[in-house]
């Protein structure tokens, strides 16, 4: 693949930059320059926060040609908290794990790698919302109600 | 705008043809369609295929199956909407035919696949699909529908093992239909029990990766007579599309284009879905004939494996699916697949269905599907007395 | 001879940390496993286990999230950063900046230095130095650093016990907004090849129990024991200590030999759970001190990078660390996820299966 193909969309892949409707306010991912609630031009990058709940997974057993190195993996369609549904692999879970409703978070992560000398393609991927030990106050903390 | 009649198809038989490239398997079933129909000379011809730029780094099929067949000259265009090319070909052959155009047009649909990888033909398949957000995230085709099996399963709660009658009926129907590919009967046991391509879908929800040609001619209903005892009229050809990404739709599980596409040719053919003898649907994975038995009208939100469990979809139900064998076990040449199911659902309106017969079909409506419901082309065709 | 005042360098702009964040993937081999493997079980390993990156995942990858976290921690808009260096000797690219992907990524490019630091497994700090040099000039309000890696040792080779992954990145910027404030810092290298891998190699090479006295040890201590010289600090004054680690026992000695008690290098001492990360080891260890860390208290950080050289730090933390050091996650969160793999497992995630000849 030519590396200006993944480059263009750098920003979206990257960060999850999507675009706002100047005229409504829906929020767009992927980016699509019209938008499709009130078929007004929509062009002002927009960044999605990448918090989600998965609305349905799976687990693919058999990997198209590229992606035999991660396989089996599982790809995911994620409602993000701002409206959008986006296609994307589930990653850092195993698949007796997910479930519909799972909160996930945007990583960035390698998509593809184009064999030992081609372009490494990253973008995002979704994990499980990363658990937070519960940390006590420490003694000199000022105590809060 | 002209009347357009089907007098002549032709088939090769759906399987692994390791011995036949492109170029003979279009020319076999071309032959076929030409000798059912004894037509002597055609002004078009339309390709549908949509992979053999990828498989056989070979396109400009119009001019290389022309070439091929000896109609030196003659018009020829190869047309692509992904799994729906077929039926996307007959749709452009329909309206030469009924604008005047042309009078003799001859649609051919074939695929040739079984001459790449299993990951090359799944990495060629998600090409149907976004390549920019969906299938650089690894998404495969069956995947797409897995996502959907899923969710249905969730909304609805259903299980799994409730899919198995579209599978079994579509096994049941091939084992007396000589072009299918996998001509033998299937089990619920082996349903449940089948191997895991992508969860909840097994290879016994999805059809096979398959080689095969089938053809059709088509000329004005008026002078079909001439040509064919037994002619079956076009009575309605629609398409619709809908976003190319499962993703971007505002409700993944009802197909609109589906809806769309067969509210059209109702509109068209000026009949209802209660008036359809039998339905050749796009059951390329087991949730898709679900999910178009719901969107076309035949079935209720949600109740699209209901109508399946309560038996309405077998060769004795309420509306017979998949009467030949289906995607599912007749075989999925995914740019043949359209004309494939017009030639059974003709065969059905000539009485030539053999043990797989429906009594009295009269009106057979067939439906190809691209991608995950992007491009829908529903036809409706009728026996001409 | 100089004396010390020359040696110890201070920025003529006061200068602390921002912002921290910290990375480690999910996977932990154990020492037995690999073990059980290469010597029957025979040899007791130097870590309890390694964290392991999965196989979507590269120095890129760990350093984004590293750097995200520490974003969120400093409450800076990434664009007002004008430098992103990353620090590692496993860059993904041999020619291709590991940075330039991290700054577009956390949304720093265009208005942005960026570049890759080698110097084993003091990358990280060197990049620091820098990085303190430039916010102290006034060149910048707000520069990343970032150490990281996904080491691999030989099959079998001592290394491959404790060869981790992860990384931490920092923001250095202005005093008054620190959370934890520069006192000085001092670099202190020698050429000695105790360790190295070459251009095309793929594994390291090292030179045995060299790698000790006149390498690790001749250079950390020396770092220390001159920046403390010229600060006119001792042990006893620093609430924590951390020192690159290559496994246990070498922190613990240097430790001991420099006067600190066990205590003070207990919170940033992790490679018995993570192994060694390398360009990221005393990095995330200092991550985790601050995760823990009280306003007043003063860390002394030191790294070890073979070939060999030690770059050594002092900080004192600020009020600032109670409110932003919960902005992220902390250090012992990434810690205890933790899932556990064997060998065959280990070896397909870091590409000892040959799949392609």
């Amino acid at each position: 693949m030519h590396p200006a193909r993944a480059w263009r969309g750098r920003s979206q892949r990257y960060r999850l930059e999507g675009e706002i409707c100047e005229g409504c306010g829906a929020r767009l991912f992927p980016p699509r320059d019209i938008c499709p609630e009130c078929q007004r031009p929509a062009r002002t990058p927009y960044p999605l926060s990448g918090r989600g709940e998965v609305y349905s997974y799976t687990v693919v057993y058999e990997p198209p040609a590229g992606y035999e190195e991660q396989a089996p993996y599982i790809v995911a369609l994620i409602r993000l908290e701002e409206g959008p549904l986006v296609s994307a692999m589930l990653t850092d879970v195993g698949p007796e794990e997910v479930y519909i409703g799972m909160p996930v978070e945007m990583v960035t992560r390698v998509l593809h790698r184009q064999g030992e000398h081609g372009v490494i393609a990253y973008g995002y991927k979704f994990r499980p919302v990363l658990r937070r030990t519960v940390m006590l106050p420490s003694p000199s903390a000022p105590v809060t109600a | 705008m002209r009347e357009v009649a089907i007098i002549g198809i032709g088939q090769t038989p759906v399987g692994e043809h390791w011995e036949k490239g492109l170029r003979e398997l279009a020319l076999e079933a071309l032959e076929a369609a030409i000798r059912d129909a004894g037509v002597e000379r055609l002004d078009a011809l339309y390709i549908g295929n949509m992979l053999s730029g990828q498989v056989e780094s070979q396109e400009h099929l119009g001019a290389l199956v022309a070439d091929f067949a000896g109609m030196h000259g003659v018009e020829a265009v190869k047309v692509e909407a992904a799994c729906a090319s077929g039926a996307a070909a007959l749709r452009i052959g329909y309206a030469m035919v009924a604008g005047g155009l042309a009078d003799f047009v001859a649609v051919v649909g074939v695929e040739k696949m079984t001459d790449a990888s299993g990951e090359a033909i799944t990495a060629a398949l998600a090409t149907a699909a976004d390549a920019e957000y969906e299938a650089v995230h690894g998404m495969t085709f069956t995947a797409l529908n897995a996502l959907l099996m899923r969710r249905y399963m969730h909304e609805y709660g259903y299980r799994r093992e409730d899919f198995a009658p579209f599978s079994i009926n579509a096994h049941r129907n091939a084992v007396h239909n000589p072009c299918a590919m996998l001509r033998f009967p299937i089990t619920a046991e082996a349903f449940a029990s089948a191997r895991m391509i992508a969860d909840p879908i097994t290879l016994l929800d999805a059809s096979p990766v398959c080689d095969g040609a089938a053809a059709v001619i088509l000329c004005p209903a008026d002078q079909a007579r001439a040509f064919q005892e037994r002619p079956v009229r076009i009575r309605a050809s629609a398409v619709a599309t809908d976003t190319v990404a499962l993703h971007d739709r505002r409700d993944p599980l009802w197909l609109e284009a589906v809806a769309l596409s067969a509210y059209r040719a109702f509109q068209q053919a000026g009949v209802r879905p209660e008036d359809v003898d039998f339905f050749e649907l796009h059951d390329a994975f087991t949730i898709m004939a679900a999910l178009s038995l719901e969107a076309s009208g035949f079935a209720p939100r949600g109740r699209g494996v209901a109508m399946a469990l309560e038996g309405a979809i077998f060769r004795d139900g309420r509306l017979p699916i998949a009467t030949m064998g289906g995607l599912k076990a007749r075989g999925h040449p995914v740019g043949a697949t359209g004309i494939y199911q017009v030639v059974e659902a003709v065969l059905q309106l000539r009485g030539q269905a053999g043990p797989n017969q429906i009594p009295n079909a009269r009106l057979g409506m067939t439906q190809n599907i691209g991608g995950t419901g992007a491009t829908v082309i529903t036809h409706i065709l009728e026996a001409m007395d | 001879m100089y004396e010390n005042g020359h040696r110890i360098m201070k920025p003529s702009r006061p200068v602390g940390i921002v912002g921290y964040g910290a990375y480690v993937p999910r996977y932990r081999l154990p020492g037995v496993e690999i073990s059980r493997l290469w010597t029957g079980g025979a040899e007791p390993p130097p870590v309890r286990e390694k964290a392991v990156p999965g196989p979507d995942e590269d120095v890129v990858t760990m350093s984004i999230e590293a750097a995200r976290n520490a974003l969120a921690r400093a409450g800076i808009a990434a664009n007002r950063l004008r430098a992103v260096w990353v620090g590692s000797e496993s860059h993904p690219y041999a020619v291709k900046p590991s940075a330039t992907i991290v700054a577009e990524a956390i949304g720093a490019t265009p208005h942005v230095q960026a570049g890759d630091w080698e110097f084993a497994c003091k990358a990280g700090t060197e990049a620091m130095q820098a990085a303190i040099g430039f916010v102290g000039s006034g060149m910048a309000d707000y520069a990343m650093a970032i150490g990281a890696d996904t080491a691999q040792g030989r099959p079998g080779d001592a290394l491959e016990y404790t060869a981790g992954a992860g990384g931490a990145a920092f923001i250095l910027g202005p005093a008054e907004e620190s959370l934890a404030i520069l006192e000085g810092s001092l670099s202190y290298v020698t050429d000695t090849p105790d360790f190295w891998r070459r251009a095309h190699a793929r594994y390291p090479e090292h030179g045995g129990r060299f790698t000790g006295e006149p390498a690790y040890f001749h250079h950390i201590v020396e770092a220390a024991r001159q920046l403390m010289e010229a600060l006119g600090t001792r042990p006893e004054d620093y609430t924590y200590a951390v020192f690159h680690q290559p496994n246990v026992k070498f922190p613990q000695k240097a430790a001991k030999m420099l006067g600190f008690r066990p205590e003070q290098i207990q919170t940033g001492l992790l490679v018995d759970e993570i192994g060694n990360t390398y360009a990221g080891s005393c990095l995330i260890g200092l991550t985790a001190i601050l995760d823990e860390a009280r306003p007043g208290d003063r860390i002394l950080a030191v790294s070890f990078g073979s070939g060999a050289g030690s770059d050594a730090f002092s900080l004192v933390v600020t009020e600032a660390i109670r409110e932003r050091r919960d902005r992220a996650p902390r250090t012992r969160d990434y810690i205890a996820r933790r899932v556990v793999i064997d060998y065959a497992t280990y070896a397909r995630y870091r590409g000892k299966i040959v799949l392609d000849t």
